[in-house]
């Protein structure tokens, strides 16, 4: 759980430079490359949450239930089935519930239902939700989740883009002044990232929502929500100060003492000893010496960074009640609801993917070893 | 050994790594206070008890150490009974059978506002003939209140503000401001000093035996408060205490020993098994970790100690394998290990002799900085509902109070206390892993 800077361990066996290929065809491959890879390990992750969900035929058990209970309340509170006898009224049930359980693939073993289940859960088709519903009133998971899509996204790629941002540059000038009062205060402060954010979120709505009164407790917008459009996006950026802010908070500064450290480690390189001695601008000699040949490692240790938050946004969605995949995961535990969790853990694992695959073609274009064809990334 | 031992020394020289230390063995302190003193069924069944264990205690009480902080003092709540003698109950004995009771109670009161409530709870044994009981109130300028007079029947439970004849005889319905409030005062004024409450009981069969328990329901009450339950949650945040720890050290030293065992078997053998570690680690990498937690909690158990397996089985494969590996790499290399294939030493003799007690100097302060991530765990699962059914824990402080809206209503104390209790566990393992780290990791000594 501890995200720990991990260099880069470079392939010893460089393999020569072949002449012809251009840099853009092997970052494509890379890529490409990374791209199956990463549909591969999605497809696993995906069945592996299946086969999880359905341990002992669980989710089978619900599905049945549920169609039993519509089915039935369905029949018998038809007008048009009024005039029935109670026999043929039974018929009529037992009949519809077993067509329903051939519809939705139950009646085939379970080695072909998880592959149906697999095949939809790829495709995004995540059945319907038992009691949960979209703001549109949809009943299908898939609206459900894409309808929160948005707010997660807003508020993970805010909190960290600023974090890595932020947390890198000031270790780099942390680095160079290091032993000074601030980057005391950094290593003062780096062991108060062992809370997670949700944790921060509480104080943070005790101090300014309950004490102070100057920003929301919690929410998207204001309600009722402005109208306009620039006045909606104020009220939507006012809401998202504070969750944001314990996201940042929370990580911010074992991040920049664990940059920091980095940094120094690779500031005291023979090269970068050398360029000092060359008289180069330290402006420069942390330009090109020093963030330039670790690009990949932060790269690749921000991807970590990612994946660690990612899950944790449930939490403190649910704190700030912000309308995004967390709390629908949360509601969907209070409902019961299995097509929702089981659905959201998809969409967490594609979230998870994308990002890294995303993370995946920066590392390649700025790690020289993909550029020049000398070995994989690994 | 020995380097052990001075790094051992050298970690007094750090004054985070000393202050972590302490926190982290007062904690261990109180876990085995809490074990020792609330035995599991006790802290089990009194957590699950809802109104009929903590009937005495008042709703939504904050903790008595307020009234230290504010000017204006609260009244605190408490509880005397004659059964342990808190009370005191004289018997006089008669003719006939018949006896007399007196039994009385007399507490200062120095608070600035009436309580919420006083009740007495009359229990009485007989087998026809019914005790007969009287209340009354004596203030500190010596007037005597009549409160009720009641034939006594096995319990009888008496309310002092929903006496309808106490509301007459006091021409209010404001029955607790009316007999804390000094009369002669214009403006509404508590009359600070030492009340009494006696009661007269009169039996008239042999065996027969009135005992009584007063409640005082104030604003505040005890150590740490009560929640919507009325519950004391000084019993959560005391057997929570060994319940977090317990978490933390267990998936924290599950996790990072398996991690490295694993990634030792995965260079040493090299090939397909180290393939296979490598792919299975990219998977899990894209598992949602929380998801699937919330997945298992919700479909079969929310047993802690189902968690916490399946925890570290899912933290086993993680970012910190990479790690190792690029570590073992190195170390598989040297020549020490040549040696040992030289003379034909066994795998399992390299892997656990060899290559892992080598790597123990980087395993101390990662085993120790990611224990809080896991106390904090089990406290996030338990704020989604998710915690342990049975067992009281910080993190269902926290869950009951956010779903009751704690905040809001600026009942601080009931999120601070539990939060203040995961923080300074937290920061307790941080500060002592950080300076292991700078300890054990030459690299980061010099910095």
């Amino acid at each position: 759980m501890t995200s720990e800077i991990i260099p880069a361990t470079l392939d010893k066996k460089a393999e020569k430079k072949t002449k012809g290929e251009s840099t853009f065809k092997r970052v494509s491959i890379y890529t490409l490359v990374r791209l199956v890879t990463m549909m591969v390990t999605v497809t696993v992750s995906v069945y592996l949450t299946i086969l999880i969900a359905n341990m002992g035929g669980y989710m089978d058990v619900i599905m049945r239930n549920e169609i039993r209970e519509n089915t039935t309340q369905g029949i018998l509170l038809n007008p048009a089935f009024r005039n029935l006898t109670t026999d043929a009224k039974k018929e009529l049930i037992a009949k519809k519930i077993a067509s329903e359980e051939q519809r939705f693939g139950l009646d085939k073993p379970f080695a072909i239902r998880s592959v149906i289940y697999l095949r939809n859960a790829l495709t995004l088709n995540l059945g319907r939700a038992i009691n949960m519903s979209s703001d549109h009133g949809s009943k299908m998971v898939r609206n459900i989740l894409l309808e929160r899509l948005p707010a997660t996204l807003l508020l993970t790629g805010t909190s960290e883009l600023f974090l890595f941002f932020f947390s890198v540059l000031v270790a780099l000038s942390l680095s160079r002044r290091y032993g000074s009062l601030w980057d005391k205060l950094v290593i003062a402060f780096s062991p108060t990232s062992a809370s997670p954010p949700w944790f921060y979120g509480i104080f943070f709505i005790l101090i300014f929502a309950a004490i102070f009164k100057i920003l929301p407790f919690g929410g998207l917008v204001d309600s009722p929500s402005p109208s306009n459009k620039v006045l909606y996006g104020l009220s939507v950026l006012k809401h998202l100060i504070l969750p944001a802010l314990s996201v940042v908070i929370s990580s911010l500064f074992l991040s920049i003492y664990q940059w920091r450290t980095f940094f120094l480690i690779y500031s005291s390189e023979d090269y970068v000893e050398m360029a000092k001695a060359k008289g180069l601008q330290s402006r420069d000699i942390e330009r090109r010496y020093i963030l330039r040949p670790t690009m990949p490692t932060i790269i690749t240790n921000f991807a970590l960074l990612v994946i660690t938050l990612w899950t944790g946004f449930i939490i403190t969605e649910t704190v700030f009640q912000w309308p995004g995949l967390g709390i629908t995961i949360f509601r969907a535990i209070g409902f019961s609801d299995t097509p929702v969790i089981v659905g959201s853990t998809i969409i967490y694992a594609y979230l998870l993917a994308i990002t890294v695959l995303l993370l995946d073609f920066v590392y390649a274009l700025v790690d020289p070893r993909v550029k020049l064809g000398t070995g994989g990334s690994k | 050994m020995t380097v052990l031992k001075r790094n051992l020394r050298e970690l007094i020289r750090y004054p985070s790594a000393i202050i972590g230390i302490v926190i982290i063995l007062l904690l261990l302190f109180v876990a085995v206070y809490a074990l020792v003193t609330i035995p599991y069924s006790e802290a089990v069944g009194k957590w699950a008890g809802g109104e009929a264990v903590w009937y005495q205690n008042p709703k939504y009480a904050a903790p008595a150490w307020y009234n230290w902080f504010t000017s204006k003092k609260q009244p605190v709540s408490f509880l005397v009974k004659t059964a342990d003698g808190s009370m005191k109950k004289t018997v006089t004995p008669s003719d006939q059978d018949i006896s007399t009771m007196d039994i009385e109670y007399s507490f200062d009161y120095q608070y600035d506002s009436p309580p919420q409530e006083l009740t007495t709870y009359i229990y009485a044994t007989f087998a026809d003939k019914f005790p007969f009981t009287s209340i009354s109130w004596v203030t500190p300028d010596n007037r005597t209140i009549r409160i009720a007079d009641y034939q006594t029947d096995h319990k009888l439970v008496v309310r002092f503000s929903q006496e309808p004849k106490l509301q007459k005889r006091l021409k209010t319905d404001q029955v607790m401001a009316a007999l804390f409030q000094d009369p002669k005062s214009k403006e509404p004024k508590i009359l600070k000093g030492t009340y009494r409450l006696v009661m007269t009981s009169t039996t008239f069969e042999k065996n027969s035996d009135v005992n009584v328990e007063l409640v005082l329901h104030g604003d505040l009450f005890g150590w740490a408060g009560t929640d919507l339950y009325r519950r004391d949650l000084l019993l959560p945040l005391l057997y929570g205490t060994p319940i977090a720890l317990a978490f933390g050290l267990f998936a924290a030293l599950g996790t990072s020993l398996l991690t490295m065992i694993i990634a030792a078997v995965g260079t040493w053998y090299a090939g397909w098994v180290d393939e296979l570690i490598q792919r299975i680690t990219e998977i899990n990498l894209v598992l949602p970790f929380l998801a699937i937690l919330i997945m298992v909690g919700t479909f079969y158990s929310r047993s802690i100690w189902l968690m916490l397996g399946l925890t570290i089985i899912l933290s086993i494969f993680s970012g910190t394998i990479k790690s190792y590996r690029a570590i073992f790499m190195q170390s598989k290399e040297s020549s020490y290990i040549e040696a040992a294939r030289a003379y034909g030493a066994k795998n399992s003799r390299i892997i656990f002799s060899y290559l892992i007690p080598r790597m123990v100097p980087l395993l101390i302060p990662a085993l120790v900085s990611s224990v809080p991530s896991y106390v904090f765990l089990e406290a996030s699962l338990a704020v989604l509902g998710l915690g342990d059914p049975v067992l009281p824990t910080w993190g269902k402080i926290i869950e009951s109070a956010e779903s009751d809206g704690a905040l809001y209503r600026g009942l601080y104390y009931w999120v601070l206390e539990p939060a203040v209790l995961l923080m300074i566990t937290g920061l307790g393992f941080a500060m002592l892993g950080f300076a292991l780290d700078r300890i054990f990791n030459p690299r980061l000594r010099d910095i």
